[in-house]
């Protein structure tokens, strides 16, 4: 094959490849792949530990130059070659048609694992249903004569979620049994995911009109009811208080980079495959400037009611303690009710200790700070599952904001597994292994399936800590390495003047400076600088995962030594193509 | 006779006194949270709500034991205080200044909770008694429970709409072979004139196998316009 002349589509537009109905199906759906799980509770927990609007500086930073050039990288090339991943890969140069396989199983194991949360925001939302919502009673033991223990030691909604959800095991070695109720949901989350992607995009183009826009309806009333909850604007005062320092920390810089890169869902082959659907001439630059654009923008717009609701249920803790000491004091002293309120909490607090100490130390009252409340930090499926189901069952009409709530993150979470899914269909259908003859509504159904059996150990009771596993060990470094040989791949043996050509031909212009600049040199260093930071930072402790002892009902890290199965399997993968050719 | 009976009541008061005071043996002290309860319609603790707590707990023991020997005289209150709690204590008129067993108080009053709570418009949290337990009612549950309902609506829904994109697939793809084979039935027949060239009919060649060559087609401006 002739290195120097541009590879040019030589397949007019009428060869049967699907395609979009409109630009804005398209457009929605590289939006809606994006804009996942981890916008909602990924970046606000970041902007919160890494000195709230502070965070901005890096993660803007990070956009411009690895984010959007990769991002263009990834839709130009779908666009210009329209094929999957393997397939494009294979075309650039067969030396890097690992990046395709590679890219390919990344798809598959995600596709895997990611299914699964949206099986515990299923549950979580046919369980919506009832009055009161499951999560916010204990309940009562055996004999009935009082709350079940492991219940009343923890919090009702950790119960909920250890107990009743998960039925988690004590460590990832002790399997458990496979959760009735889980599998049930799994399996409806399978056929959904089946029925929207049963024919390919002519499926998921429709789907994508409801499970794109929703989540933004839903985030807008969050929204307006959250600014309205007492202790909001503390919850954002907190959260948006640039603190410059932080900046100095190379861990923010780090983590700037990686949530940009994973929020993006870079090298998933996902991207590739919707842009390879597009007609050839497509403005595919400043389809990635809009989607990475809409992406940061919808982190910082879901970051806002989340962070209103956060402070609601700060404050209502807050508050709460200071009930409690009050309940206490007007016992002991038996003085009327609401003689203490919590404005006058503090002076008579220094009264009382200054005449009857001994009383005051008896009671032992637990100091309460509003600051401490706030400082409590979570992200991921805490988040969801704990934090804020609590802060559901404070607010009047708790089912409809709880079925509002889970809705919108199975949209969000469906959405992003479309772009996944394709991202193992497309190359699937182009491999010339699986016969023409075969209806797509079959093999579809087919990858379903089987994915359905495998993700089945995921409902086992030690199934949350292989998620935890997969979620950290698989889903992120691998991807790094995969983004780096795609930089590299089109910048140094594809070759940027071939590339820029191919752009031309399908914009109508060559990419000006920038792109040069960021595709030749910046994004390939700041990729390299990512991945030696993740892996240093990685080194330095065990893998390790956190689990839940039911004797001491709070989550205890768990120290083991696991291999790293999939890490080490892709880089040889990976390298073997490569060597192979 | 004055003497006589001041001293006698004295003598009551101070017996009394001896039963009815914080920690006294079967003594229960009891706490009030009126107006965390009723808020703005909180009524004010005096004389009369007293008088219908003595009731209350006489009415208690009368209904447990079904013996109607005690009186409203036979419940004390002492040590009533501004939080509204205080002490109180059965006695027995039966048998001289003694008072009737804890348990026996206790019995009687888990017995008719529900009714005393009533009659002061309280709830088990806001009228306490705090040696006594409150019996904790068990939890409504449906036959079924309600998230297999909505479950079972979910699945159903799914479902239909598989079957139903499955079936229209099938019969897209039947219409598409049944339209390829009538054209060739057609052609058989000859009631279509095809028009031949190098042996495959014209139409053929637009609409199946050919591959339209870019070099040729298409490209007007190569042609001079006359």
């Amino acid at each position: 094959m002739s290195k120097d002349l541009p590879v040019q589509p030589e397949i007019p537009k009428e060869d049967g490849r699907p395609k979009w109905d409109n630009k804005f199906q398209y457009i929605l759906s590289c939006i809606g792949f994006a804009v996942g799980l981890g916008n909602v509770w990924r970046f606000p927990y970041l902007c919160q530990i890494h000195g709230g609007g502070a965070f901005l500086i890096p993660y803007f930073i990070a956009l411009l130059f690895e984010g959007i050039p990769l991002l263009h990288l990834e839709l130009a090339l779908g666009q210009c070659l329209r094929k999957g991943s393997i397939g494009a890969w294979n075309t650039i140069s067969p030396y890097l048609g690992g990046v395709g396989v590679g890219s390919w199983m990344v798809s598959v194991l995600v596709s895997l694992y990611y299914n699964t949360v949206l099986t515990w925001v299923m549950w979580y939302f046919i369980n919506s249903f009832q009055e009161p919502l499951p999560w916010s009673v204990c309940p009562l033991n055996e004999n009935r004569t009082g709350l079940n223990e492991e219940c009343y030691e923890s919090t009702a909604v950790n119960y909920f979620w250890y107990r009743k959800t998960l039925n988690i095991t004590p460590d990832v070695t002790d399997s458990g049994t496979l959760q009735w109720w889980l599998i049930l949901c799994l399996g409806t989350c399978w056929a959904i995911v089946y029925l929207c992607t049963i024919r390919g995009i002519e499926t998921t183009g429709k789907a994508i009109y409801v499970t794109a826009i929703f989540p933004y309806l839903v985030l807008t009333i969050f929204l307006i009811h959250g600014l309205t909850l007492p202790g909001a604007t503390d919850g954002l005062v907190y959260l948006f208080t640039p603190n410059l320092n932080i900046l100095k920390n190379p861990r923010v810089w780090l983590d700037a980079a990686t949530q940009i890169f994973f929020s993006l869902s870079l090298a998933f082959g996902g991207l590739i495959a919707f842009s390879s659907y597009n007609p050839p001439k497509n403005d595919c630059e400043k389809d990635a400037v809009t989607v990475a654009i809409v992406n940061s923008v919808t982190s910082l717009y879901a970051s806002i009611p989340v962070f209103s609701v956060l402070g609601f249920k700060a404050t209502t803790g807050y508050w709460d303690c200071l009930d409690r000491n009050i309940i206490s004091i007007i016992n002991e002293f038996d003085l009327p009710e609401e003689s203490i309120m919590r404005q006058n909490y503090t002076a008579w607090i220094s009264f009382l200790n200054s005449s009857y100490p001994e009383k005051i130390a008896g009671l032992k009252l637990k100091s309460c700070d509003l600051q401490e409340f706030l400082d409590q930090s979570v992200s991921g499926t805490g988040l969801a599952f704990i934090i804020f189901t609590q802060a559901i069952i404070l607010m009047p009409g708790s089912q409809a904001w709880a079925i509002l709530f889970f809705i919108m993150l199975f949209c969000l979470g469906l959405s992003s597994m479309f772009g996944n899914i394709e991202g193992v269909f497309t190359p699937l259908l182009e491999l010339r292994v699986i016969s023409k003859s075969i209806p797509k509504e079959l093999l579809s159904g087919i990858i379903c399936l089987i994915c359905f059996l495998i993700a089945l150990c995921f409902t086992l009771g030690s199934g949350s800590y292989w998620i935890d596993i997969f979620d950290s060990y698989a889903g992120s470094l691998p991807l790094l390495v995969l983004a780096f040989f795609e930089v590299i791949g089109v910048a140094y043996i594809y070759k940027i003047k071939r590339f820029s050509k191919d752009v031309k031909w399908m914009t109508g212009r060559k990419p000006n400076l920038y792109w040069q600049i960021t595709w030749r040199f910046i994004s390939p260093l700041l990729l390299l600088a990512v991945f030696i930071a993740f892996v240093t930072l990685q080194i330095q402790k065990p893998p390790s995962y956190a689990a839940w002892n039911p004797k001491y009902p709070q989550s205890c890290r768990n120290r083991i030594l696991i291999v790293l199965p999939k890490y080490l399997s892709y880089k040889s993968s990976l390298f073997g193509k490569e060597h192979a050719q | 006779m004055l003497r006589v009976s001041l001293l006698t009541l004295s003598v009551v008061a101070i017996a009394h006194a001896e039963l009815c005071k914080p920690d006294a043996q079967n003594a229960f002290k009891v706490r009030l949270s009126i107006k965390t309860a009723l808020g703005e319609n909180a009524y004010a603790w005096d004389a009369n709500e007293e008088y219908l707590f003595k009731a209350m707990v006489a009415f208690a023991m009368r209904r447990y034991s079904s013996k109607s020997t005690t009186q409203i005289s036979n419940v004390l209150l002492c040590n009533v205080t501004d939080r509204v709690s205080f002490w109180f204590v059965v006695t027995d008129s039966s048998k001289n200044v003694t008072t009737v067993p804890g348990s026996e108080v206790e019995a009687a009053i888990r017995m008719n909770r529900n009714r005393i709570n009533s009659a002061f418009l309280l709830s088990d949290k806001t009228l306490q008694f705090l040696k006594i337990t409150s019996t904790l009612s068990p939890p409504v549950e449906p036959a079924t429970p309600v998230w297999l309902i909505v479950f079972g609506v979910v699945l159903c829904l799914i479902v239909a709409g598989i079957v139903f994109l499955v079936v229209s697939g099938i019969q897209k793809h039947k219409k598409k072979t049944k339209e390829s084979t009538e054209r060739e039935n057609l052609e058989e027949k000859g009631e279509v004139t095809v028009t031949v060239e190098n042996g495959i009919p014209c139409e053929v060649l637009d609409l199946k196998a050919g591959h339209v060559n870019g070099v040729f087609a298409a490209d007007d401006e190569r042609f001079t316009p006359l």
